[in-house]
């Protein structure tokens, strides 16, 4: 079927069957390799995208669902300059192996579309659906602290 | 290769859901949070599958003459940010807050977790407890029953071949009442409960009971109340004494399995005990 929709902020027209997993589209028929698949069941939030910004999992998405909707993959997050999480997440060294790296931020961006100055708790929760396999979460929290207007972080 | 159809009205819906004896029956799906993590595992995938997210008029939440009407589509997300459910229906909000995670809250909704039928099913306690009515709507008619009386057991519900739940009608309970949600489970997030446990009470000025419900999760083959007990509470004060031996008779009757989370025998052991926790809000 034809489905036309918003990928990376450019207008897209795939011929894609109905039923293929987004994020097969996404990694195999358009090469956007940075959304990651791991449990493929919606336990891992490695293959997490935003769909009209919001987080999803793009694992538990047939390609019919995006007609009409606008899709951010890690790829289309920054352009020339890096964005300020991804800015925050390298200067915490929230990064270890980098797999579970594009969903954390995505979902860190859901969060900070939500909530600008979320304290640690709610940074906890927000990222509660990401698995980091190599369990750098206390950096991912500071990174994301760093970008809010709470004073709490500089003295933890 | 599955045909997906996404209508965008009931009729629509209804229309594409007649099939002859012989064709196959499509699938319908809500968030598709638990059934498309299914049908990875079939070797046939269904010939068509209708998606609701799109039908219009089922994603409201409101609230009138004592009843709060929650469109089946209204996702996890939508139910966490509603100031309708935060106020009226502390219960369901607790519930919904630790259910799976941001982006299945994100996708997944309140009938796509009644008509999954899990015995734990996260809404579901809370629903029992509160006496929540389903409506299920033909083509050609609407009937309500209660949650109750629909879930059958695991992923067996009495939703008919040519119906679609459209609503979940809860009675507001009193304002005085007091709700309480615990779910044990591996981890805070995306823990499938091992035990979980909905409790609404009320109590009158003099701390004695009015009524208290209580309805238990994960441990028999779908959400389990016994309005016996429940009645036997009625006048009493919830001494932890009282709640001791509350706690002893429920774990008599519940009916848990051993399965890959937990023994029946751990199950009966920490239903026995939850009940106390109600004792740590008052």
């Amino acid at each position: 079927m034809s489905i036309r929709c918003t990928i990376n902020g450019k207008a897209a027209d795939l011929d894609v069957a109905p039923d293929r997993r987004v994020v097969d589209l996404l990694r195999e028929d358009l090469g956007l390799c940075g959304t990651k698949e791991a449990c493929g069941s919606g336990e891992c939030g490695a293959c997490t995208i935003l769909v009209n910004g919001e987080s999803r999992l793009s694992c538990l998405m047939l390609a019919a669902q995006i007609e009409g909707k606008e899709i951010l993959t890690i790829e289309g997050f920054s352009s020339d300059t890096l964005h300020p999480i991804q800015e925050a997440f390298i200067a915490y060294g929230a990064i270890q192996c980098g797999f579970c790296t594009p969903g954390m931020v995505l979902a860190v961006a859901d969060l900070l579309s939500r909530n600008q100055s979320p304290g640690r708790d709610e940074i906890r929760r927000a990222i509660s659906g990401n698995i980091c396999r190599c369990t750098g979460y206390q950096k991912i929290v500071d990174a994301v602290l760093s970008l809010t207007e709470n004073e709490e972080i500089c003295n933890e | 290769m599955s045909e997906v159809f996404l209508p965008k009205t009931l009729e629509e819906v209804h229309a594409r859901m007649q099939c002859s004896d012989d064709e196959e029956r499509p699938l319908l799906f809500a968030g598709g949070t638990d059934l498309f993590v299914r049908m990875r595992d079939w070797l046939k995938k269904p010939s068509c599958l209708i998606g609701l997210e799109q039908v219009s008029g089922l994603d409201q939440i409101s609230c009138k003459d004592g009843w709060v009407q929650i469109g089946s589509m209204v996702t996890h997300q939508a139910l966490l940010e509603s100031p309708i459910i935060r106020n009226h229906i502390s219960i369901l909000h607790q519930a919904v807050e630790i259910l799976g995670s941001p982006p299945i809250r994100h996708m997944g909704t309140i009938g796509g977790n009644i008509c999954t039928a899990s015995p734990a099913g996260d809404t579901l306690g809370p629903l029992y407890a509160l006496g929540a009515q389903l409506e299920l709507s033909s083509a050609d008619e609407t009937r309500v029953i209660p949650i109750r009386d629909f879930i059958a057991g695991p992923g067996k519900t009495g939703l008919k071949s040519d119906e679609i739940l459209t609503a979940v009608l809860i009675p507001v309970p009193d304002p005085d009442a007091r709700g309480y949600y615990q779910k044990v489970g591996q981890r805070r997030a995306l823990a499938i409960s091992i035990i979980s446990m909905a409790a609404l009470i009320l109590l009158d000025s003099n701390k004695q009971v009015q009524y208290a419900r209580f309805a238990f999760g994960s441990v028999g083959p779908t959400v389990l109340r016994f309005p016996d007990i429940e009645a036997s509470l009625i006048g009493r004060i919830l001494s932890p004494e009282l709640v001791i031996a509350v706690g002893k008779l429920f774990a008599e009757r519940i009916c848990p399995i051993s399965d890959i989370r937990a023994s029946a025998d751990y199950r009966r052991m920490v239903t026995e005990r939850l009940p106390l926790k109600i004792l740590e809000y008052e």
